[in-house]
């Protein structure tokens, strides 16, 4: 699709030929994910993390849909019905356990991604879009959670429910009637029980459509890399399949290593021991905190104390959803034209500063409200905006970036002679 | 125009963070938050170093069979296990028949209707019944319990930090104390209130529920084995270990086997990665 030099499909078995002149979804594929894709030779293992995301959502779906089977959406028998999947259906614990650390894995392994395309500027033009479709699912994948944590019908999900919704009631004049029309009542009940279980089944296969939109998209540019440097020639590339499936190969190894650690030996580590208590609109918890995806925002949430024309309340709610909105526009924020980091040596450093920082407000998010907690919370918050909305507009104006190798081969040539004379002198 | 209007919006969210920020640490000099006597003299739970705990952790039947004596002999008068079944009881090395006597002889009897008259009462539990409630309904839990619920044992080992040790700790020897005299010193306020208990272990300190195991030998085991007060809370605290988590062995089998099954996996993988790249730099 995106270079002259992509092999083309040739079927060679008749049924094959007979299927590609009537529909050629193996064309499709292969141009999509086989040998027909070139792809950049300096490609390192962040660039897995595409794969794994697919796969998590894949698996998502495998074990949501069978769940689903079992799980009743009624406020009265929700939560004895995940103990019943977790009791009495077979390997139910270890469908509930998959999909429960699965939601998690799936947002750690889209951070990685994220984080690779903000270090090596996979934003950039040309491939904004892939960008824009790809802050569509991470909104997508969060409300998904969101909402899929509200099933088990315990106290989190009840009292996360009732947080999260009452966001809406920060909006001036119209926000308590809409919170109320949104949870189709004045508090979470069967209603909004069921109508989350309904769009936490819907949502997942938008959110499908919206990837292969999000691959469609990165297909016409190509893959970015490492170097940040366009290709060049046939020589910068290899065939996806078999070169990129085999490393995929062990990225997904070493994922489900990961995935099948926490499923059999600390399934409830990342969970509130507060969900195994049912819901009880009448006893809050003593702390009501979200799960660990969204700890970051949390804190952005809390931070925002002062009355300032608007509402404290308002201007969280605001910034938490300004926070990932802001996103939307980081192609024309970061006028730079150097892609990769590695040749921004300011920018790496505003930005490994900014990683650190959203871990910090992690912490805070999950953390008790001290003093001390909501001073860093604030400061953190403050250094997380300034970063994208002041720092990167003007940072590129002031920096020299370092020297771009001319192709990816040559840069990939330079790192092995470099390395070459330490080979020589060992052997 | 794009980076001008994020330039001020930034300005404008940096601006009221300031100003929050100006609002915290101004609170936090002239009127710091005070001390609390949870945050003093909230232990954490003591290690009840159970066979079911770490990574690979399989339940010691016999152990288990005593916790459940302790559950039905002490706990079970007023706290529920309403998602555990008598059938369950299999799992942890009773017999059908011994089920079905335990099933029998359980003091409180399940709700049904009586099939002749259609009026509601009660028949005798069944091996396929889930345990009955100890009360009717919270009303009457708070009524007969000076207005506190006790909750459902089912899941209390999941439903709280560190549920196993918690429980172990919680109704251990060393659970019930008299208020300590600093603490009384610190907050004279905080004197626990008539009807509730000091218990350090718990969250807010004072808690509803009377000691429940006041003296060794207050279960007679089946197994001989000499029941002291830490012996008890360690046998219940395994039983509802069980009882949260009744798939923990096979959970922890399945683990090891799917772990070196994907360990080979990604040893293959990592071959064929080496074979297809060999005359490829990268």
């Amino acid at each position: 699709m995106s270079f002259p030099w992509a092999k083309h499909y040739e079927p060679k078995q008749p049924l094959m030929r007979w299927l590609d002149e009537k529909l050629p979804l193996p064309r499709l594929v292969y141009n999509a994910v086989g040998a027909g894709y070139p792809v950049p030779r300096n490609l390192n293992y962040f660039w897995n993390f595409g794969v794994l995301a697919g796969l998590a959502l894949t698996l998502q779906i495998v074990t949501g849909v069978t769940l689903a089977m079992h799980y009743a959406a009624n406020g009265g028998v929700a939560f004895a019905s995940v103990e019943s999947i977790m009791r009495d259906v077979n390997a139910g614990w270890f469908l509930r356990y998959a999909h429960a650390n699965g939601a998690s894995m799936f947002l750690l392994v889209v951070y990685i991604h994220i984080a690779r395309g903000l270090y090596y500027g996979s934003y950039k033009a040309p491939r904004e879009m892939v960008w824009l479709l790809g802050v569509v699912i991470f909104l997508l994948m969060m409300a998904t959670a969101f909402m899929g944590y509200v099933l088990p019908w315990g106290q989190m999900s009840f009292w996360g429910a009732q947080v999260i919704t009452g966001f809406f009631s920060a909006i001036p004049m119209v926000g308590e009637t809409i919170r109320i029309w949104l949870l189709g009542g004045y508090a979470p009940d069967n209603a909004a029980l069921n109508r989350f279980f309904s769009l936490h089944y819907l949502l997942p296969f938008v959110t499908m459509g919206v990837i292969i939109m999000h691959i469609w998209a990165l297909h016409i540019p190509g893959s970015n890399n490492p170097t940040g440097v366009d290709v060049k020639s046939e020589a910068d590339t290899v065939p996806f399949h078999p070169y990129y499936t085999a490393k995929d190969g062990v990225g997904v190894g070493v994922f489900m290593l990961v995935f099948a650690a926490f499923i059999f030996f600390a399934p409830n580590m990342l969970g509130h021991p507060d969900n195994y208590i049912e819901a009880n609109p009448l006893s809050t918890p003593a702390h009501i905190v979200p799960e660990w995806y969204f700890l970051p925002f949390y804190a952005i949430l809390k931070s925002f104390t002062a009355d300032f024309i608007l509402d404290a309340k308002l201007w969280g709610v605001l910034a938490m959803f300004g926070s990932i909105l802001l996103l939307f526009f980081l192609p024309w924020l970061d006028t730079s034209p150097v892609r990769s980091a590695n040749f921004r040596p300011k920018y790496r450093m505003f930005l490994i500063v900014l990683l650190l920082d959203v871990l910090l407000l992690g912490y805070v998010g999950g953390a008790e409200a001290s003093a001390r907690n909501v001073i860093l919370g604030q400061l953190a918050s403050a250094y997380y905006f300034i970063h994208f909305l002041v720092i990167l507009p003007l940072v590129s104006r002031s920096e020299q970036p370092r020297p771009l190798p001319n192709s990816i081969t040559e840069a990939v040539l330079e790192k092995h002679a470099g390395t070459s004379p330490a080979k020589t002198a060992l052997a | 125009m794009v980076r001008f209007l994020a330039i001020l919006i930034g300005a404008a969210f940096t601006f009221v963070l300031g100003l929050a920020l100006f609002g915290t640490i101004s609170t936090a000099i002239t009127n710091p938050a005070p001390e609390t006597a949870e945050h003093e003299f909230h232990l954490h739970p003591k290690d009840a170093a159970l066979s079911s705990q770490g990574y690979a952790g399989n339940f010691d039947r016999q152990q288990l069979q005593r916790g459940f004596q302790v559950y039905k002999e002490v706990c079970a008068a007023c706290h529920s296990l309403k998602y555990v079944s008598f059938r369950d009881l299999e799992h942890i090395g009773y017999s059908e028949a011994e089920v079905k006597a335990i099933a029998n002889q359980w003091v409180i009897e399940q709700p049904s209707v009586n099939p002749d008259t259609g009026e509601a009462g009660t028949r005798k539990n069944l091996p396929s019944d889930r345990f009955p409630l100890a009360f009717a309904n919270d009303v009457a839990a708070r009524a007969a319990n000076n207005n506190a619920v006790p909750p459902d044992l089912s899941l209390m080992a999941k439903a709280r930090h560190d549920g196993t040790n918690y429980i172990y700790s919680l109704v251990g020897p060393d659970a019930y104390r008299a208020q300590p005299r600093e603490l009384l010193a610190k907050f004279p306020d905080l004197k626990t209130p008539a009807g509730l208990h000091y218990n350090p272990y718990f969250a807010n300190l004072n808690i509803a529920m009377p000691p429940p195991l006041t003296a060794d030998g207050q279960v007679t085991y089946t197994d001989g084995t000499k029941a002291t007060r830490g012996q008890m809370a360690k046998d219940v605290a395994a039983f509802l270990t069980w009882t949260a988590e009744p798939n923990l062995e096979a959970r922890h089998a399945a683990g090891l086997a799917a772990l070196i099954f994907i360990a080979i996996f990604c040893f293959l993988a990592w071959g064929a990665y080496q074979n297809v790249w060999r005359d490829v730099k990268h």
